[in-house]
C-alpha cells in the first residue's frame, strides 16, 4: 500500500525537476505526441486533451531556477514568474512545447503571449481570452466562439480534428480530476492533520505536469492514504490562504505557515484544477457547456470581474465558513497589482464579516522565511488567543 | 507655455468650462459618468447629455500640479501597497483628501462607472475599487484584446452587442434619454473630421525641422480628442486652428514651441515608446530640447486611437466603428504589433534612434519594452535607449539619471553618424 509520504516524494520529484523529465517522457513515447503549455490562471484543459494532447502548467521557475537570462527582459518592478517563464524558455527546459496558451489573467501575461510569439515564433501561441460578462447571449456566445477558435488552432497543430465525442470524454476525465481535487480539499478542511498543506500542494502541483488521469490516480491513492493513516493534531489556527493564484510562493513559504501553527484549509494555488465548481454537463454541445460551466461556476478570483459590489469578498468568506477556518492570509507576489489592488477590497470584506486576516508579499524565489514565520505566527497565536474561551 | 496661440487658448478654456460643468453638474442637475480614456465611447456618450469625468485625466493633472506625490502616500496609508499602479492610488489619495478637482471645487460622485476597459486589467480593479467608495452603477464594457493581433467577428459582436445590450441601456436609465442613434452618426462623423486634422498634424514630423514634438507637445495636441471632447463641434475648431498653426510652422520652417520658446537646432529626432512623466514634465522635456532632441513620433499619443494607422469613426456603422475604436488603440494591440508600429515609425519619420521611457506603475505599457528595444535595434540598426520614469509618483523621477541616460544615449546617436560612411 502507498503511503502519504512516497505520494510526496513521487509529487516533489516532478516538482523539482525543471527540465520536466516525466513530460519529455510521455512525448517520446508515442510518435506525434504534442504538449501545449499554459500558464495561471484558467485555461480548459480538456480541449487540449481532446486533441490527444497533454497539457502542462508552466508556473515560473519557483526557487530552483537561476535566473540568469530572464532579467534581461523584465524592469526590476515586474513580479518573478514571466522572467522565469523566459528563462525556461531560452534556456530549452520547455523546447518540448509545441503550443502555448496565456489566459487573460493580467497585463504581463497578456504581453508574454506577444513576447512568446516573437521568441519562438514556430510554436503555436494563444492568449486566450475569457469573457468578463457572464449574460449567455453575450460573454456566453462570445466565448463558445473563442474555444472554438483554440479547437481549430489545436486541430491545425495536431492535425487532429477534435470530435464533440472526444470533447465529452475529456470532460468527463477531467470531472473526475475535479470531484478528486476536491476530495482532497474537503478531507484537508475536515481533518487538515491528516493532508498537510505542503503535500497538498505538491500533489497539486503533479497535476500541473501528470497526464490528468494519472493525477486523479494520485489523487484517489493519497485520499486513501491519508484515511488510513494516523497523524498527530496539533492545536493550530485554521486559515485559508489566497492572492496566490499566479506566481506560486516557494514550497519553503507554505511550510513555514505550517510551522508558525496554522492549518491551511483552502488556498487559492493552482486555480486551474477548481476553477469550475462541480462537472460540467456532458449532454448537448460540449464547447457551450464549457462556457456556461465558466459563466455562471467559476471561482471568484481577482482576474475576474465582480458585478455588484455586494458580493465583493463573498466567494473568500463562504470559502472560510465552509472550511471552518479562522482566519485569512493574504499572500501575493510582489508587483502583482491584480492581487494587491484586489487585497483592500477583500479586507474590507473581512473586516465587514469579522474575520481576522494578516497580509504579506513574496516571491518565487525568496529565500528568506523568518518574518513570514514570525508573522503567521503571532497571527495564530493572536487568533488563538480570541477563540480561546 | 509662453506663446499662446489660438489653439493652446481654445484647448485652456474647453478643459475649464468642462471642469466647471462637472462640478456643477448636481446644481444643474446633470449626470455624471466616470469612465476610462483609451477606447472611451465619447460619442455616445453625448448622446445621453452626461458629464463625463475621466479620472486618468485627473491623476495626470494634479500630477503636473505636483499634487500626486501627497495623494499617493495617503493611498498607501489607506492599505494600498506600494507595488501598485500610481494613477490608481492618486486617485483613491485625491479622493481621500476632499476630491477635489483642478478648479478647486469638489468632484461630484459619479452616477455610473463605465468600466471600459481597453487595453489595461488595472482599469477593473481601479473601478471596483471607485465602486466602493462611490456605490454606484458600474457597467462593464469588456473589450478583447487583439493576441493574435487582429480583430475577429467574434470579437467585434461582442463589443457590438455590450454596447447594444448593457452600455446604452444603462446611460439611458441614468441620463432618462432615449438613445438616437442618428444623433451618434453626427458625433461620429464630427470625430472624424477632427481625426484627420489631427493626423496631419501629426504627420508634420516628418518634415525637417520637425514643427511638432510628438510626445510632449503631443500629449497636448491629443488632449481634446482623447477626451471629453471628441465629436464635438468644439474639437473639430481645435484640430482646424492647430493644423492651420502647425501649417504655418512647415512653411516658415519652424520647430516646436516649447516652455522657453521656439526650439534652436533639431539634432536628434527620436520615436519614443511609453507615456511621460507628468510630475517634472517640464524639467523632463528640458533634457530634450536644451540638447536639440526632438520626438518625431510617440506611441503615448496613440492610447487613445491609431488614427494615423488609418482608423477613422465611420458614422455609417456606429456601433461597429466604437467597437473597432476600443479594440484598435495601442495598448490593446499585441506585442509584435507594437513592434511593427514603431519600426515603421523608425522609418517614416526617419529617425535617428528609439527611446523608452519605462512607467513603474504601468505593466500594461512596460511588460515586454526590453524585449521590444532589443527587436528593434536589430531590424532598424538605429541606437535605442531605456529610460526608468513613473507617470505620477515624484519618487520615480530621477533627473540626474534620467540626464546621464539621455547624455550618453545622444552621444551614442553620434557615434552611429560618425561610424556611417554615407552620411553626409
Ligand atoms: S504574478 Fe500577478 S502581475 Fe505577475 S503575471 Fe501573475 S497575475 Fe500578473
Ligand atoms: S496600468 Fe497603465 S494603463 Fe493601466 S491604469 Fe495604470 S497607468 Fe493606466
Amino acid at each position: 500500500m502507498t503511503t502519504t509520504a512516497e505520494i510526496t516524494r513521487r509529487c516533489l520529484a516532478l516538482y523539482e525537476d525543471l527540465d520536466f523529465a516525466s513530460v519529455r517522457a510521455w512525448k517520446a513515447a508515442a510518435p506525434g505526441r504534442k504538449v501545449v503549455g499554459y500558464m495561471p490562471v484558467y485555461v480548459p484543459r480538456e480541449i487540449v486533451h481532446a486533441a490527444g494532447m497533454l497539457p502542462v502548467g508552466i508556473l515560473g521557475g519557483g526557487d530552483g531556477l537561476e535566473v540568469i537570462h530572464g532579467d534581461a527582459y523584465y524592469q526590476s518592478y515586474i513580479c518573478r514568474i514571466p522572467r522565469s517563464t523566459i528563462e525556461l524558455g531560452v534556456t530549452g527546459r520547455v523546447d518540448f512545447l509545441d503550443g502555448m496558451l496565456f489566459p487573460s489573467t493580467c497585463d504581463v501575461i497578456r504581453n508574454l503571449s506577444g513576447m512568446w510569439k516573437i521568441m519562438f515564433p514556430k510554436a503555436y501561441v494563444r492568449y486566450f481570452d475569457v469573457p468578463q460578462n457572464y449574460v449567455d447571449a453575450i460573454g456566453g456566445s462570445y466565448y463558445a466562439h473563442e474555444l472554438a477558435e483554440l479547437r481549430e488552432g489545436l486541430e491545425r497543430l495536431g492535425e487532429v480534428r477534435i470530435t464533440d465525442d472526444a470533447l465529452r470524454a475529456s470532460i468527463a476525465i477531467y470531472n473526475e480530476n475535479r470531484r478528486f481535487v476536491q476530495a482532497v480539499y474537503d478531507l484537508r478542511a475536515r481533518e487538515p492533520w491528516r493532508a498537510p498543506a505542503t503535500e497538498v500542494y505538491l500533489l497539486m502541483r503533479a497535476g500541473m505536469v501528470l497526464p490528468v488521469e494519472e493525477h486523479s490516480a494520485l489523487l484517489r491513492e493519497y485520499l486513501d492514504a491519508a484515511a488510513r493513516e494516523e497523524r498527530p493534531r496539533r492545536d493550530n489556527a485554521r486559515v485559508v490562504v489566497t492572492g496566490a493564484f499566479c506566481e506560486q510562493p516557494p514550497l519553503n513559504l507554505i511550510k513555514s505557515i505550517e510551522l508558525s501553527g496554522c492549518y491551511v484549509v483552502d488556498d487559492d494555488f493552482m486555480l486551474v484544477s477548481r476553477w469550475l465548481q462541480g462537472d460540467v454537463p456532458l449532454d448537448g454541445d460540449p464547447l457551450e457547456q464549457l462556457a456556461l460551466a465558466f459563466l455562471h461556476r467559476s471561482v471568484s478570483t481577482a482576474m475576474r470581474y465582480e458585478p455588484t459590489q455586494a458580493e465583493k469578498g463573498r466567494f473568500l468568506i463562504d470559502s472560510v465558513r465552509r472550511t471552518g477556518a479562522e482566519g485569512v492570509v493574504f499572500a501575493a507576489p510582489s508587483f502583482c497589482d491584480p492581487a494587491l489592488l484586489e487585497r483592500p477590497m477583500l479586507h474590507s470584506a473581512l473586516q465587514r464579516a469579522g474575520i481576522p486576516f494578516t497580509s504579506f508579499k513574496y516571491a518565487e524565489n525568496a529565500g528568506q522565511m523568518q518574518p513570514i514565520r514570525e508573522q503567521a505566527g503571532t497571527f495564530a497565536d493572536s487568533i488563538k488567543l480570541w477563540s480561546a474561551p | 507655455m509662453t506663446v499662446k496661440e489660438p489653439s493652446m487658448l481654445k484647448q485652456k478654456e474647453m478643459i475649464a468650462r468642462n471642469y466647471d460643468r462637472l462640478t456643477r453638474a448636481p446644481q444643474h442637475g446633470e449626470k455624471v459618468v466616470s469612465t476610462f480614456v483609451p477606447g472611451n465611447l465619447n460619442e455616445l456618450l453625448l448622446c445621453f447629455d452626461v458629464v463625463s469625468n475621466l479620472p486618468e485625466i485627473n491623476a495626470l493633472q494634479n500630477g503636473m500640479r505636483k499634487k500626486t506625490g501627497n495623494y499617493i502616500l495617503e493611498a498607501e496609508k489607506l492599505g494600498h501597497s506600494e507595488d501598485v499602479c500610481t494613477y490608481v492610488k492618486a486617485d483613491v489619495g485625491m479622493m481621500a483628501k476632499g476630491n477635489l478637482a483642478p478648479n478647486g471645487e469638489p468632484l461630484p460622485s459619479p452616477d455610473l462607472l463605465l468600466l471600459s476597459y481597453t487595453g489595461c486589467f488595472t482599469f477593473m480593479k481601479w473601478f471596483e475599487l471607485l465602486r466602493e467608495q462611490y456605490d454606484c452603477e458600474t457597467v462593464m464594457l469588456h473589450v478583447p484584446y487583439a493576441g493574435d493581433g487582429v480583430i475577429t467577428e467574434n470579437m467585434r459582436s461582442y463589443v457590438v452587442k455590450q454596447i447594444r445590450e448593457v452600455v446604452i441601456p444603462a446611460l439611458e436609465r441614468i441620463s432618462g434619454k432615449k438613445f438616437d442613434i442618428d444623433r451618434l452618426r453626427e458625433h461620429l462623423a464630427e470625430s472624424a473630421r477632427a481625426e484627420d486634422d489631427l493626423v496631419r498634424v501629426l504627420e508634420s514630423a516628418r518634415h525637417r525641422p520637425s514643427p511638432i514634438d510628438a510626445w510632449f507637445g503631443g500629449v497636448y495636441y491629443i488632449g481634446p480628442i482623447f477626451t471629453a471632447f471628441r465629436g464635438t463641434p468644439d474639437a473639430t475648431e481645435y484640430y482646424r486652428l492647430l493644423r492651420a498653426e502647425i501649417e504655418e510652422r512647415v512653411a516658415l520652417g519652424q520647430g516646436p514651441i516649447t516652455p522657453d520658446g521656439e526650439m534652436g537646432e533639431q539634432r536628434y529626432r527620436l520615436v519614443v515608446e511609453g507615456p511621460p512623466n507628468w510630475t517634472h514634465f517640464r524639467e523632463f522635456w528640458k533634457l530634450f530640447y536644451d540638447e536639440g532632441a526632438v520626438v518625431v513620433a510617440s506611441t503615448y499619443t496613440k492610447v487613445g486611437g491609431l488614427y494615423d494607422d488609418g482608423f477613422r469613426h465611420d458614422p455609417s456603422k456606429p456601433l461597429e466603428t466604437l467597437a473597432d475604436y476600443c479594440m484598435g488603440c495601442y495598448t490593446n494591440r499585441n506585442l509584435p504589433q507594437r513592434v511593427d508600429l514603431l519600426e515603421k515609425y523608425m522609418r517614416d519619420y526617419d529617425a535617428d534612434g528609439l527611446l523608452i521611457n519605462s512607467i513603474k506603475s504601468c505593466n500594461s505599457f512596460s511588460a515586454g519594452q526590453l524585449l521590444m528595444m532589443r527587436e528593434l535595434e536589430k531590424r532598424t540598426g538605429k541606437p535605442a535607449a531605456f529610460i526608468e520614469t513613473d507617470l505620477v509618483d515624484p519618487r520615480y523621477f530621477s533627473p540626474a539619471n534620467v540626464k546621464n541616460r539621455l547624455d550618453s544615449y545622444f552621444q551614442m546617436i553620434e557615434q552611429k553618424r560618425r561610424n556611417r560612411p554615407t552620411a553626409a
